[in-house]
């Protein structure tokens, strides 16, 4: 009849703790550095708008718009990765397989932004 | 470590309630985001091909401005918007400010206007500036 289990005992490790208030911050950091990074996005769509492939890596090689370019895409990927966690977190509740996407969470958008960030480099540095 | 067990009962879910303006604003918030990985995959696979070959790039460039691929992109530029200024509302309310009824209501209405407004206006903009 008598066990001495409270509750914490059962909820201790059935949730990823301590990570909360960071990803809280991390979230809204991004957001607001995404709302600059939307704006400058929509402008440099427009400044390509009808040009070619020669034309668009001359604008985009520019130095502040190469690196304006990859700390946007940087904070898009992050907040992306962010908002995909607590999609996946809400929706998936078996074990292996929310395990699973949220590795493939923070694998995908590292292998983005990193071919990203290549790119980048690679028509800054023309080749 | 599955606490969610089938045996629990369930809360309400969504197809409970009657719509209401702040309800359907969180969920397209939720919806916009989701589907702004896809954009962001193309937008990023554009830059590759800028990148690569001219070959490549007139293949992926074709892909994006065929009559399927500028409805994704108009589709995309709208989510784009509409979570920044959902989100900017999200920001607001994070601050203390605006959160009651008739000032959420106000803030909800102006996002929706205003996404609708900038999407309208920069595809106008590069519509006539392409030509």
């Amino acid at each position: 009849m008598a066990h001495f289990h409270t509750p914490l005992k059962k909820a201790r490790g059935a949730a990823p703790a301590h990570h909360g208030t960071g990803h809280f911050i991390a979230q809204r950091l991004t957001a607001l550095a995404n709302l600059f990074f939307t704006a400058f996005l929509v402008l440099l769509a427009l400044r390509l708008a009808g040009a070619g492939q020669a034309q668009a890596r001359a604008v985009i090689a520019q130095p502040f718009i190469a690196i304006g370019l990859i700390a946007g895409l940087a904070t898009f990927v992050w907040h992306m990765a962010l908002g995909m966690q607590v999609i996946i977190e809400d929706y998936v509740h078996t074990f292996w397989r929310k395990a699973l996407l949220l590795s493939l969470n923070i694998l995908l958008s590292g292998l983005l932004l990193l071919l990203a960030v290549a790119s980048i480099a690679m028509i800054v540095f023309g080749s | 470590m599955d606490t969610n067990s089938n045996s629990r009962p369930l809360s309400p879910h969504l197809q409970i309630y009657r719509p209401n303006l702040l309800m359907v604003m969180s969920i397209l918030h939720r919806i916009t985001g989701a589907f702004l990985p896809v954009p962001v995959f193309l937008g990023i696979w554009w830059l590759a091909a800028l990148a690569s070959s001219q070959r490549y790039f007139a293949e992926v460039n074709g892909l994006l401005t065929s009559w399927p691929g500028r409805l994704v992109l108009v589709v995309s530029l709208y989510a784009l918007l509409h979570h920044a200024f959902s989100g900017l509302r999200y920001l607001v309310w994070d601050a203390g400010a605006g959160l009651d009824v008739p000032a959420a209501r106000r803030l909800s209405l102006w996002t929706l206007f205003g996404a609708i407004a900038t999407t309208l206006l920069v595809v106008a903009v590069f519509v006539i500036k392409a030509g």
